[in-house]
């Protein structure tokens, strides 16, 4: 069993108007947005602006106080974040999070236990997602053992390893050198164009981004403010005021 | 499954296993009456140690209350034997029952309303006190008094009762042993297990990768609680008395967990290490300790050597046991 | 007539409650900041209580006049402790923290019995014996002294942490260790003085409560979990909490001696213990968020 990332051909989400408030703090504010199956869109905004809280929001880890998830039409609402990987939902967290006394053909493989109940098959898959990732040589390496661009790469594997529809990836360029970062892209891309999985990522690497991206969503305040293609975000006034400085196009 | 764990065990690893295997089987032929007798104790806390260790070691759940499940097992064994004559040999499926009905129900209330770590453990520590305290006022089970099982001059073992010479219990102690081992090297190689380490290491990590926290840990406490219980048949047919005041109490929670914390949280052979150093630590304490006729020198030196352990080797014995004797396979690995 | 019992019962449960109080201050303020459960909790308190015996013992010195001393002595230990030992395992799992506490513990037991033996031992005051008369109320002399030590040295507490730089400091550290290490807090001495302050809290409710009990070596762990009881209902790290928590442990236990039998009433304190655990683990004056 070689690792093709097998995904179904679906993974459209749609969300409709969820909000989350904290105490007296709005951090996500009735925003609606929909990826198409088979779309890359990219969620970007300055920090606190409420992206993370919109992932753990899909992802249910988080529970919405106004609004719905829908993956392919189905409402996600009420299921735990368990229920909803099962369903099509992989995610990666933005710190990461492996688990350190496990190898790394272990860690993916508990992913991959989402779709089966067999512990070789699972583990054979888990070789094949990490020789995908470039992550090949450390099979057996334990993740305290590597650096971080491949820690971020073990944790874009074990999500991929649930065999999602769509991808949720929480800022896994960040830290990345340039060089890493297009051959993470390259990943997506190609992962994109032959499977049709599609993803939804943070990202403040614009680099990323626009190589990415057909659609560009931005938050700002817990508001989505635009939700566009990228070259007619970056040109957008509002979204220029608030967020991208002239550092982000260096 | 079973052949999996030997391929990955290095060969010296598998030969030193090989030994301490058959010195156990003959042992009852070499040694005299005393030193049966550490070993069924030693043998006794390496049991009920993998049973706990399961729940904490592979799960990640700590619990300081498993004297209750010993406790449950030995008083519903004995009471189905003292009060109705029922052997032990069927009496044993209803301890088993009580225990995992306690343990789950701990599970359940811990699990679902979110207690974790410290208050998790609290929790179990009540349930044990709390038990303990009940039981003391049910004079139907001695009550504080004790319940106390008949002791005859037995002429042949009589496997089904539980009733024979310490040679009996031994090789019974050692059977158990033998067979939680077995059950939890398999267990740590099987999807359960994956996903257990994956919830000790991180469960919100591991919730987003598909596994089902909740069902997961109550399979552990489940598994766990009935493995002690059957721990507690063993411990009340071998003892032929038990006491509320003592039985319940945390620190009979501590004495099942020293081993495996001594030995090393998390591995195989861990708890049974842990035993055999701890077990005959004690014997030679007091025997060295005899001679002044002083109360509390022995539970000194016993309290000064765990405190030494836990701050010189965190990690346990066997990891270090393990390096040590080079028993690690050539490549990178450990357990 | 029953009616005035009852309230005699109430009253001297809720003066012991007190006590219970000050001593769950001591567990409440080192879990709060220094986020240790301090297992061996009973067994420091019980070596208050010898340290006070001792004192009365040997030099005829009342068991509250002894209480700054007694309290000083357990400050150094517990200062001590902190910064030789429980600092060591601070990064370590809970269950590692707790056997090491555990053996303190063991100990603790351990000396006390190769010094005092295992009776049961007190000390006579001579006021032992007398008795206020308010109305109906039927008071202990002794109790009310003890109850009105014990809201004394939690006054002083309270004071020390809002109005003191180094009890401010302390809380700092408790509600943000990396802020604290930020400025430029010595978080080791901060965290060693709040061990000490538990432990001195500890010290003193031992030498209170050495008027009310006998003492002997294996008082410590039914003190240990009556705190964890109290500290669980009150809210860990709230100290009014611990007071009210105290009190609340006091008067119901008191008057569950009475109306149930007197051995039922610790099975009480568990099953209240349950219950709040599994309602409001938080404690009724805890912070909300954890």
């Amino acid at each position: 069993m070689s690792a093709s990332v097998a995904a179904g051909s679906a993974g459209a989400l749609t969300v409709r108007n969820i909000s989350k408030r904290f105490g007296g703090l709005v951090a996500v504010s009735e925003v609606s947005f929909s990826v198409a199956a088979g779309e890359i869109h990219a969620l970007i905004g300055p920090n606190g602006a409420g992206k993370t809280t919109t992932f753990n929001m899909i992802a249910g880890a988080q529970l919405p106080d106004t609004g719905d998830v829908l993956l392919d039409g189905v409402s996600l609402a009420g299921l735990r974040p368990d229920q909803i990987c099962r369903a099509g939902v992989g995610r990666t967290f933005q710190i990461v999070r492996p688990f350190n006394e496990l190898t790394l053909v272990e860690n993916v493989a508990v992913g991959a236990l989402a779709w089966t109940d067999d512990l070789a098959e699972a583990r054979d898959y888990a070789r094949g997602v990490l020789e995908l990732l470039g992550l090949g040589d450390k099979k057996e390496a334990r993740p305290s053992s590597i650096t971080l661009p491949d820690r971020k790469c073990l944790e874009v594997a074990r999500a991929l390893a649930t065999k999602p529809k769509l991808l949720l990836l929480d800022e896994v360029m960040a830290g990345l050198r340039p060089t890493e970062t297009d051959r993470m892209v390259a990943i997506f891309k190609k992962l994109n164009a032959d499977t049709g999985l599609t993803i939804l990522l943070i990202e403040h690497v614009m680099r990323a981004v626009m190589a990415l991206s057909h659609r560009v969503l931005v938050l700002n305040y817990g508001r989505l403010i635009a939700d566009g293609k990228p070259e007619e975000v970056t040109r957008d006034p509002e979204v220029l005021a608030c967020y991208l400085g002239a550092e982000a196009f260096d | 499954m079973i052949a999996r764990v030997i391929e990955s065990a290095s060969p010296r690893a598998l030969a030193l296993l090989a030994v301490v295997t058959a010195a156990l089987l003959i042992a009852p032929y070499l040694v005299d009456s005393y030193v049966l007798s550490v070993l069924i104790i030693v043998l006794y806390f390496a049991y009920v140690g993998q049973a706990w260790n399961l729940m904490l070691g592979f799960a990640g759940q700590l619990s300081l209350g498993h004297a209750l499940f010993v406790s449950l097992g030995a008083y519903t064994s004995a009471a189905l034997f003292i009060k109705f004559g029922v052997p032990p040999v069927i009496g044993i499926f209803a301890a088993i029952a009580m225990a995992v009905v306690a343990g789950c129900l701990i599970g359940y209330l811990g699990f679902r309303f979110s207690i974790r770590g410290v208050y998790f453990a609290l929790l179990t520590i009540a349930f044990a006190e709390f038990t303990g305290i009940i039981v003391d006022h049910i004079s139907w089970l001695g009550a504080s008094s004790g319940l106390f099982l008949p002791v005859k001059n037995q002429q042949s073992n009589d496997l089904l009762n539980l009733r024979g010479s310490p040679t009996m219990f031994y090789y019974v102690i050692l059977a158990l042993t033998g067979f939680a081992f077995a059950l939890c090297s398999w267990l740590l190689n099987s999807k359960l297990g994956l996903y257990w380490q994956a919830i000790r290491e991180d469960q919100e990590a591991a919730e987003a990768s598909g596994v089902p926290l909740f069902r997961y840990k109550m399979i552990a406490v489940a598994i766990s609680s009935g493995l002690t219980g059957i721990g507690g048949v063993w411990y009340a047919f071998y003892y032929n008395n038990l006491f509320p005041e003592t039985m319940f109490k945390t620190s009979q929670s501590v004495e099942i967990i020293l081993g495996s914390v001594v030995g090393g949280v998390g591995t195989l052979f861990g708890p049974i290490l842990g035993a055999f150093v701890l077990t005959p630590l004690g014997e030679i304490l007091t025997a060295a300790t005899d001679g002044m006729h002083l109360d509390g020198v022995k539970s000194f030196f016993w309290g000064f050597c765990v405190a030494a352990i836990v701050l010189f080797r965190p990690q346990g014995l066997w990891p270090w046991i393990y390096d040590v004797l080079g028993l690690a396979p050539k490549k990178e690995g450990k357990r | 007539m029953s009616g005035g019992l009852y309230l005699n019962v109430a009253v001297s449960g809720l003066l012991t409650g007190l006590i219970y109080g000050l001593s769950a201050l001591g567990l409440s303020v080192i879990f709060g900041v220094i986020r240790i459960v301090n297992f061996a909790h009973g067994e420091m308190m019980v070596l208050g209580m010898f340290a006070t015996l001792v004192l009365f013992r040997a030099l005829g010195i009342d068991p509250l006049l002894s209480l700054p001393l007694v309290a000083a002595a357990l400050f150094a230990f517990g200062y001590l402790l902190q910064d030789l030992m429980v600092r060591r395992v601070a990064h370590l799992a809970d269950h590692m923290q707790f056997l090491l506490m555990a053996s303190v513990a063991v100990m603790l037991i351990s000396v006390c019995l190769m010094m005092f033996g295992p009776d049961a031992q007190n000390a006579q005051v001579s006021y032992g014996f007398d008795s206020f008369a308010i109305g109906p109320l039927l008071v202990d002399k002794v109790r009310v002294y003890a109850g009105i030590a014990a809201l004394i040295v939690s006054g002083l507490l309270f004071a020390f942490f809002h109005y003191t730089p180094t009890g401010k400091a302390i809380r700092a550290c408790g509600d943000n260790y990396t802020g604290a290490l930020v400025v430029g807090l010595n978080v080791r001495r901060l965290y060693a003085l709040t061990f000490g302050i538990g432990t001195a809290c500890l010290g003193a409710a031992g030498a209170i409560m050495l008027l009310l009990v006998d003492v002997h070596p294996y008082l410590g762990p039914s003190y240990t979990l009556l705190a964890f009881i109290i500290v669980i209902i009150g809210g860990m790290g709230s100290l009014p909490g611990a007071l009210l928590g105290g009190m609340l442990i006091g008067v119901s236990e008191a008057l569950a001696g009475v109306i149930l039998q007197p051995s039922l009433k610790s099975a009480f304190s568990f099953g209240l213990l349950i219950l709040v655990l599994l309602v409001r683990p938080q404690g009724l004056l805890g912070k909300v968020s954890r």
